[in-house]
């Protein structure tokens, strides 16, 4: 069932993403357009990108992408005019600044995190530990599992 | 209640009384299999606890009867979607009468409520087996895992019973039914489901066996053996569910993507992560009785995150407007079980967690470090989809603000994680036990190392500067794969070759499991590389006759016709494509028009190849004339599916091995309890 939210996606958006005529002529222009094309979100649909919907919205603002470069616009400025007009919502990958910092870090973060319990621990296994003697209630089952009831 | 004797359409039924009876029934059995459940959860605990067998001796009949039910009452639906029975609400929602037979059936779970129904089927399914295979259990230990297994289900039966009920009826019984969304009438749809939800419910198993071990207040070898097969059921059918279904993205979505890092697709591979963590972790339990608290730590995380996955497809929180069930009813429902069961064991785990001392000793640089660098990497990466998956909710509700969180952070954040445990992986799994020195174990895998590099710096020169990632992938395809054949090699011993080849095919199928597996992953990782950075496109308005190139292919529309199919309208291309003057045949991609659903879909063609596949889509009519098409050359494409389908094998090898199967498992077990109390 997991595909089924995709799904609904393309209710609104049955095929797909740049059209022929949209294209501009220059291919290195147009692969950068394509590039930028992945990094925004289309901001009707659900977590799409322009590059992959359908939406007439999309279709507009993959035209303002070929616009601005062909303007002469460098990729960041591109994605700045966006996120003046749109909001960081229509960022696909979230600028590391602020808050999003957390977001991040956390995979780096808790990589150091589990890396020195990891190695706090396997300091601690190396020490081979002196035999403990046992336990009340372990000597308790010990007795009971040596008395002649089977168990 | 409506006479139900009388066929929605005024004609008679043709036989038989009963026969409109075999769904009330089902609705019926149902209900009964959440009281049963109720019982399965309080009596046996109960029982355990005061040691009173006749109690305890309650776990096998209800959890046997509990599944016994849930089968009919899953057969009973599955005959009102196969008959066209219009009177239940969800049929008419889900089925029509002119949907293919196969469509039929896969349309019992194509939707919330059947699905949830197959998913509490499967939930006491794995309390049956714990029941029917688990005579090598202690009978207090094995009493409690199946209560707990019964607690899990009278939560999710509650919540289909009270919040999803499949079987309720309409008033009035349309003429036909509203179709099955057509994106799903699909073959590798239809069956992607029933793995996956194997995958996600078989985690349960692993969950009870971490309760019952807490209740119980001890985790030794044998519980380690005992978890490990459930988790290996698990997990193999997940990596299978979760290879079909980015396999039916990558032919049906039509621009042969294999991975959105959706919330829905993240909500199936973060259980997968932890699973294949506790998989390795049981291991060090089972040979070495240490990391036992953290394995139980993940067999709850590993069934939590199952849980929160539910939540996620189903609540629509993450996924707003357009979800699957966006009820929020629903998501507080699951919400709720989710809290009380990762709360409850949580507890009992922070309660419970001292009394499991290890006896393990080891050095760092032994089998047992690699297994634990490896559970950092696996649960770390599992962190980071977590938290680029919900951080959308968190930035909203904490910061006020509205945030994305696409592919590109996902494949920057998550990939350095699998690139370490690729380069990790060949050297841990040879390292012995215990006490290992690195130069030692590398002997045999310089020559492996020299030739992975060897080929990726090949695979540099061969292509035309641009990306890094393709003679990465090879690198570290050829690393895992040749590493694991390495491995195998040394397991083989001393002598000459005839006789150390006789021995690697002795080798238990435990050792041939972990080979294959591995070496399945360095096949998916070589594909995923491949095809990322080698994928060729060509996008252009074409009119019938006309040829192009693309890459070393050439590629002619011969025609557009339009065609009906059972239940949709199509256009269909003719697209003929040459490689080196040799036909490949005529590729038939549609654009498919569902008049019942009111929906299009996009089917591409796919010439199907073991080094490239080629992919041609067929788009509208443009207004100069011509035909919108797009063609794309995927190179190593199938690798990707193929290595997971070579991983699930791996699983399916380790899991027929003798130590799993059931007597030598008692016989063991019986041996291993006593002298580890």
């Amino acid at each position: 069932m997991k595909r089924l939210f995709l799904i609904f996606w393309l209710l609104a958006t049955p095929v797909l993403a740049v059209e022929p005529q949209e294209m501009l002529s220059d291919p290195a222009l147009e692969a950068r357009a394509q590039a930028l094309d992945h990094a925004l979100r289309c901001v009707q649909c659900q977590s799409e990108s322009i590059a992959s919907s359908n939406a007439q919205w999309s279709a507009d603002a993959r035209k303002l992408v070929r616009e601005l470069i062909v303007e002469g616009r460098s990729d960041d400025e591109v994605l700045d005019f966006f996120v003046a007009r749109y909001g960081e919502f229509v960022l696909m990958r979230p600028k590391a600044e602020g808050a999003n910092l957390v977001l991040w870090l956390a995979g780096p973060g808790l990589l150091i995190l589990g890396a020195g319990i990891a190695v706090s621990y396997l300091r601690r296994r190396s020490a081979p530990e002196a035999p403990t003697a046992l336990s009340a209630e372990e000597e308790k089952r010990l007795a009971e599992l040596m008395g002649d009831k089977p168990t | 209640m409506r006479d139900r004797r009388a066929h929605p359409l005024g004609a008679p039924v043709r036989s038989g009384y009963f026969r409109p009876m075999i769904v009330e029934f089902g609705h019926f059995a149902l209900l009964l299999a959440f009281l049963i459940a109720i019982v399965q959860s309080v009596v046996p605990l109960v029982g355990a606890h005061k040691g009173w067998r006749g109690w305890m001796a309650m776990a096998e009949p209800a959890a046997t009867t509990q599944f016994l039910l849930l089968a009919y009452a899953f057969g009973a639906l599955t005959y009102a979607f196969v008959t066209s029975d219009f009177s239940l609400r969800l049929v008419t929602l889900n089925s029509h009468t002119l949907k293919p037979m196969l469509y039929k059936v896969t349309g019992v779970w194509g939707n919330h409520e059947g699905s949830m129904l197959l998913w509490c089927a499967i939930l006491a399914l794995f309390g049956a087996m714990a029941a029917w295979f688990g005579g090598n259990l202690p009978p207090r230990l094995r009493a409690r895992v199946i209560a707990v297994q019964g607690a899990v289900g009278v939560a999710f039966l509650a919540f289909l019973i009270f919040t999803s009920n499949p079987f309720l009826r309409l008033e009035t019984p349309p003429f036909d039914g509203q179709d099955l969304n057509p994106l799903l009438q699909d073959p590798g749809l239809a069956f992607h489901p029933p793995f996956l939800y194997i995958g996600y419910v078989g985690l349960s198993i692993s969950f009870s066996f971490a309760v019952a071990a807490l209740i119980e207040g001890r985790v030794d070898a044998a519980w380690g053996r005992w978890v490990r097969p459930w988790t290996l059921l698990a997990w193999l059918n997940l990596t299978v569910g979760i290879a079909l279904g980015s396999w039916w993205a990558y032919y049906e979505l039509g621009w042969g993507g294999f991975w959105f890092w959706d919330p829905v697709e993240n909500a199936s591979f973060m259980p997968w992560l932890i699973a294949a963590a506790l998989l390795h972790s049981a291991i060090v339990v089972e040979k070495r009785e240490a990391l036992k608290s953290w394995t139980i730590l993940l067999a709850i995380l590993a069934f939590g995150f199952s849980l929160i996955g539910a939540f996620i497809v189903r609540s629509g929180v993450l996924t707003s407007v357009h979800a699957f069930a966006n009820d929020p009813d629903r998501g507080v429902w699951l919400l709720v079980i989710t809290g009380i069961f990762m709360g409850g064991a949580l507890t009992l785990f922070a309660a419970r967690s001292g009394v499991m001392t290890a006896r393990g000793v080891f050095q760092p640089v032994s089998r047992e470090g690699a297994l634990v660098m490896n559970n950092v990497l696996l649960a770390v990466s599992a962190f980071v989809v977590f938290v680029g998956t919900v951080w959308p909710l968190i930035a909203e509700i904490f910061f006020d603000t509205k945030m994305s969180v696409g592919p590109p952070f996902f494949d920057a954040a998550f990939t350095p994680f699998m690139v370490a445990l690729a380069v990790i992986l060949p050297v841990g799994a040879i390292l012995p036990w215990k006490r290992g020195r690195l130069g030692r174990a590398m002997a045999p895998l310089w020559g492996v190392a020299a030739l992975a590099i060897a080929l990726g710096a090949f695979v540099w020169t061969m292509q035309t500067g641009r990306s890094i990632l393709a003679p990465v992938g090879a690198t570290l395809g050829a690393w895992l794969v040749f590493g694991a054949l390495a491995e195998l090699w040394t397991r083989g011993g001393r002598g000459d070759a005839a006789s150390r080849v006789r021995r690697i095919l002795r080798l238990p199928r435990a050792d041939w499991g972990k080979a294959v597996a591995h070496a399945g992953f360095g096949i998916t990782t070589f594909g995923v590389a491949a095809l990322t950075a080698w994928t060729i496109e060509d996008i252009r308005v074409a009119q019938e006759g006309e040829s192009w190139t693309v890459g070393n292919y050439e590629v002619t529309l011969r025609s557009v016709d339009q065609v009906e199919g059972p239940n949709y309208l199509s256009t269909m291309a003719r697209i003929e494509v040459i490689d080196n003057g040799r036909s490949l045949g005529v590729l038939t991609p549609e654009k498919r028009v569902y008049p019942v659903a009111g929906m299009p879909t996009t089917e591409a063609a796919i010439d199907n190849g073991v080094t490239r596949d080629v992919y041609v889509v067929i788009g509208d009519p443009q207004d100069g004339g011509g035909w919108a098409v797009r063609t794309f050359i995927k190179p190593f494409a199938n690798w990707i599916w193929a290595g997971a389908i070579i991983m699930a094998i791996g699983g399916i090898l380790s899991l027929t091995d003798r130590r799993f199967r059931v007597a030598a498992g008692a016989r063991k077990a019986r041996a291993a309890a006593v002298p580890a109390e």
